[in-house]
């Protein structure tokens, strides 16, 4: 049993007082004084010359301070993709300049080629509405497949609209392309993994303040990582000197990837900001948003797979277009390659993968990592394939996994697509998942459904992926430029309470409860006596922040290293305390005790000497108490799962309904249950919302049609049913101290085949020949479907 | 949002003056009229704000049995006092949007606006209502006049809806599953004198009866006799949610279905 408040205990979040309480303070919820307004003027047309920008209607307008065009900073650099990919030749890919204002060039719908900066928002508006651009449109290329057959290009420089064509693992291409000419059976697959637009409760804002007296700068942003922001900024596009500038990403209300990536309006809040000497504010509303955050998915696939009669698979071949938009956002580049590449193994012994992917840019906007990035897009695939194929042998769709499952004694297992997977239970995840579906009843449900007109159906879904990103090593040798370890100072005070300064951001996570469990649990103190910092580089280390999984199984470890370090010191001191050895010493809920005997000191007496050192060995041992670590993952954490959907669906409509859903998922140790249960009910909600409702979609003059929650639909209360979550008994990962897996995308990566397999599943037990449907899964597209067919 | 003047008339000869200015608008619940300014696509020079006017508020029975709805009634209020007068129209009102936009949009400002989905023009021609404004009575048939498009003049405002109540009557829609409106809305009321069938969501002219259907189920008021009807996808709307096909094959699915339900 977990102690109080300790690790594995349900603590309740203690931040939701404020969220809940409407205390939380956000970006827009900060006035500084003195603050001026931006706003930016963008592009209504997807592709376009800029043949002449006319400011000066809008500088005499009425408390305009400052108007800036691509012009202002045609010298600084460029926000750059931060993995280099090269292409299957060898050649780098391409990596055209992505400017802080579009210059020359506009390169999609919400591409921001001015600003204003006024006194008032109103007034930076009004002034915004006067800026004459004269925009020579040009055929937008919209389509990825004619956007790589024409002669037309986004960047005109590059004489080319593929960023790269990269083929993972290049040296088993052969190999796999003769286990597919010679198998008995080939299953093949053309999908579309929908584009979505990220959607976070919170818009996108920003305050740059600029201090002349000591020539620095603050940024107060919507960040998912406020270090990473300001590196970017720092050594890429504004050359300020790190120790020039502060970033804080105070609360934020959700990112889902879309907060990792610096975006060119915070560089212009702080050019603005020194330009005219006042805090510059800007708050971008719901259609910029839309139009302007970095969208997630955009993959056209084919894949391949090839088994036995049987049902045992020989291999997964796939080719894929990735769309990364107008221009590459900072994981751009990763997102579809080794975030997608290398989990198109699955759960499976399969001995052959090969890989396709092209990077191609479009006249959209960005795309990049949301919720899962490029993991859900492998599942999806291979979970689709595998269940076509199931059916096309007779077989039951468990059955066929389970035919191919990594057995638990072959971990770790290397698998096909080239990772080591540590630990898991793939059978026992479908045990238990079975057992929770009561599937011998599902017939009796069936008949329920059908006595009501209705069609019903079950989906199923096994899932792996590699999160808690990433062993620095590794990602440097697949191209990444940055380093992925984490860091955490923990500070022990005077008086024994503690403040943990930590690289990851919570923006929704549960930090500032999950982070005091693991140190009061530690320490053998109360969690309540320990406190987060976090989001302010002035004040925590150098960490990479919150995405990927990353926070407990990289973060979360080095506040494990530092508390550890910690222990370590205040044994020296209670060994002094006690006129003891230190190896004589027990530490036990919270208590020094030398062994045998029942002298002992609290952590909290050991504190209070740490900083009050009289009769202190000062020449032996340092006063305070204060450490920090950084930690490296040895390997990714590899969390998995098994799903399952049961669906009906209205054979008059169309409509789906999503009725039951069941997701068992393999988080190694579980800290916070309850906030764990929290993070797979959100990802099962992306991962429905994608499955059937969310629909991006432009025209194609690059328009977004699909601009306003008029038309862009997001999942809904009553749109969802109950969702069965289990996540007891996990293998832990056996790399890190906590033995945790990370827990925040596998909702989000294992819900959509599970939810597209179950529509299928419902079609064809109504007799309709209906073998695929492409997300999302509208009504108007089931009945289209069975309708054709 | 353009800075705007704003008035809030007591009475509706005031709020008829006021509206005579040019570039002044009326403004009932701002359900549609509000996210237009605040997208900047209209710029009026004043609002006039319909809901202070005592004498367009409320519902109550007039003295031919038709149920009357004060032009500034929000959907809220409809949905309960007409639930045993007209559970047909209450059930449509209580459906609208959520409750947010129940207890702010009213009947009078849906009815001007004339969305090709909104689900009041579906009650009003369905039940053959007709709408009162401070200069004139004009039938519902005559009323609608395509997509956002009405018999209003220039600055006339609804005062009043008055629905003949019928003896059964059921509104289904299928909603578009982003805004909530109707992708495809059928109210259908039968009457001693026949049935009416109106359908909104559909059409690239707006809300229309459809009057195959209405024949049918004046002799047979059942699901069943639309059999062997169908309905043209010519002129339906085709969009991001649904094509011109789909949208005509749900006129017959909901017809069916609101007769079906029909109480």
């Amino acid at each position: 049993m977990p102690k109080d408040g300790g690790i594995g205990a349900s603590t309740t979040r203690r931040e939701d007082v404020r969220f809940l309480t409407g205390k939380g303070k956000y970006t827009a919820d900060i006035n500084a004084f003195g603050q001026v307004s931006a706003i930016f003027v963008r592009s209504t047309v997807a592709n376009g010359v800029i043949k002449s920008i006319d400011t000066s209607a809008a500088e005499s307008m009425p408390g305009v301070l400052a108007v800036f065009t691509g012009e202002d900073f045609a010298d600084v650099g460029g926000n750059p993709a931060g993995w280099l990919i090269n292409s299957r030749d060898g050649e780098p890919m391409k990596e055209p300049k992505r400017p802080v204002l579009a210059h020359g060039k506009v390169r999609h719908v919400g591409d921001a080629y001015a600003a204003v900066i006024a006194e008032t928002e109103q007034q930076a508006r009004d002034a915004a509405e006067e800026i004459i651009a004269d925009i020579e449109e040009l055929p937008a290329i919209v389509d990825m497949a004619a956007a790589l057959a024409g002669d037309s290009y986004v960047h005109d420089e590059i004489e080319t609209n593929q960023c790269f064509d990269w083929g993972w693992i290049e040296d088993n291409r052969a190999a796999t392309d003769e286990a597919i000419k010679n198998a008995p059976h080939v299953t093949t697959l053309e999908l579309i993994n929908n584009r979505l637009v990220p959607n976070a409760m919170e818009p996108r804002a920003s305050i740059g303040t600029y201090d002349a007296a000591g020539d620095s700068y603050l940024l107060q942003t919507t960040s998912q990582n406020p270090h990473l922001t300001r590196l970017l900024i720092s050594a890429f596009v504004m050359g300020i000197p790190e120790n020039k500038l502060t970033v804080i990403a105070p609360d934020v209300g959700g990112g889902f990837g879309s907060k990792i990536y610096h975006y060119g309006e915070e560089a212009l809040v702080l050019a603005a900001a020194k330009k005219v000497g006042r805090p510059v504010k800007w708050v971008a509303d719901r259609s910029e948003s839309f139009l302007s955050d970095a969208h997630g998915r955009d993959h056209v696939t084919k894949i391949e797979l090839a088994c036995e009669k049987d049902g045992t698979f020989i291999a997964f071949r796939t080719e894929t277009l990735a769309n990364v938009g107008a221009y590459l956002s900072n994981f751009s580049t990763a997102t579809p390659t080794f975030l997608h590449g290398t989990l198109m193994a699955g759960n499976y012994t399969v001995p052959n993968v090969y890989v396709n992917l092209k990077a191609v840019f479009t006249n959209t906007a960005p795309v990049d990592a949301y919720r899962g990035a490029g993991r859900p897009e492998a599942t999806y695939s291979i979970e689709r394939v595998i269940d076509m194929a199931a059916r096309e042998l007779g077989m039951d769709p468990i059955e066929i996994r389970r035919k191919n499952f990594i057995k638990p004694d072959q971990f770790p297992f290397a698998s096909a697509a080239g990772l080591e997977y540590d630990s898991g239970n793939y059978d026992a995840l479908m045990d238990k998942m079975e057992a929770m579906v009561d599937r011998k009843a599902f017939e009796e449900r069936r008949k329920a459904s059908e006595a009501k007109g209705m069609l019903r159906g079950l989906g199923i879904n096994a899932y792996v992926e590699a999160c808690g990103i990433a062993p620095s090593n590794l990602v440097g040798v697949l191209g990444s430029r940055v380093g992925l370890y984490d860091a955490a100072t923990v500070r022990v005070n005077a008086t024994g309470n503690l403040s943990v300064m930590v690289g990851a951001h919570s923006h929704g996570q549960g930090h500032e409860t999950v982070f005091p469990q693991i140190v009061g649990d530690m320490l053998g103190i109360d969690p309540a006596s320990v406190d987060i910092v976090h989001g302010d580089t002035s004040k925590i280390p150098f960490g990479m922040g919150t995405y990927g999984s990353r926070s407990l199984a990289v973060c979360g470890s080095a506040v494990v290293r530092a508390t550890e370090k910690i222990i370590a010191k205040a044994k020296k001191i209670a060994a002094h305390m006690l006129e003891a050895s230190a190896d004589d010493l027990d530490f036990t809920d919270g208590q020094f005790a030398v062994k045998g005997t029942d002298k002992s000191v609290s952590f909290g007496e050991v504190a209070l000497k740490a900083y009050i050192p009289h009769n202190y060995p000062l020449e032996d041992i340092e006063p305070g108490l204060e450490e920090t670590a950084f930690y490296d993952p040895a390997n990714f954490t590899y969390p998995s799962g098994a799903y399952a959907c049961e669906v009906e669906v209205d054979p008059e409509t169309g409509k789906v309904t999503v009725e039951r859903f069941t997701a068992c998922d393999d988080f190694g140790n579980v800290m916070n249950p309850m906030i764990v249960s929290g993070q797979v009910h959100g990802g099962v909600v992306q991962g429905i919302g994608q499955a059937l409702l969310e629909n991006t979609t432009y025209d194609e003059n690059g328009q977004l049609l699909s601009a306003s929650y008029m038309d862009y639909v997001m999942p809904r209360a009553d749109d969802l049913p109950f969702i069965a979550v289990d996540h007891a008994d996990g293998t832990p990962c056996t790399h890190n101290p906590l033995g945790a897996k990370g827990c925040g995308e596998g909702g989000a990566i294992g819900s959509p085949p599970t939810v597209v397999n179950a529509v299928i599943d419902a079609l064809q037990s109504g007799g309709k020949n209906v073998t695929h449907i492409d997300m999302p899964l509208t009504p108007a597209r089931v009945w289209a479907a069975m309708n054709n067919a | 949002m353009y800075a705007f003047e704003i008035e809030r008339p007591s009475t509706i000869a005031d709020a008829v003056k006021a509206l005579k200015d040019e570039d002044a608008q009326a403004l009932g619940g701002g359900q549609t009229l509000i996210p237009t300014l605040k997208a900047r696509l209209a710029m009026p020079s004043a609002l006039v704000s319909l809901s202070g006017i005592g004498e367009m508020q409320g519902v109550c029975i007039g003295d031919d049995g038709a149920v009357c709805v004060g032009g500034a009634t929000n959907h809220a209020t409809v949905a309960k006092e007409t639930a045993s007068s007209f559970p047909g129209l209450s059930g449509l009102a209580g459906n609208i949007g959520d409750p947010a936009v129940r207890n702010r949009g009213t009947v009078g400002g849906s009815l001007a606006n004339n969305d090709p989905s909104a689900c009041y023009p579906a009650a009003a021609l369905g039940s053959g209502a007709t709408i009162i404004t401070n200069a004139r009575e004009i039938a519902a048939d005559d009323y609608f006049q395509g997509m956002f498009e009405t018999a209003l003049d220039e600055g006339e405002v609804i005062t009043e809806v008055r629905f003949p109540v019928p003896e059964k009557s059921h509104y289904e829609k299928f909603v578009q599953p982003a805004s909530r409106f109707a992708l495809v809305g059928v109210f259908v009321a039968k009457y001693a004198d026949g049935v009416r069938v109106a359908v909104t969501g559909a059409s690239e002219n707006g809300v229309f009866r459809w009057s195959e259907a209405e024949a049918a189920l004046s002799t047979d008021f059942s699901a069943s006799a639309l059999d062997g009807l169908s309905v043209s996808a010519d002129g339906m709307i085709a969009d991001l949610h649904g094509s011109s096909e789909y949208r005509a094959h749900l006129v017959k699915v909901m017809t069916g279905r609101a007769v079906t339900a029909a109480s």
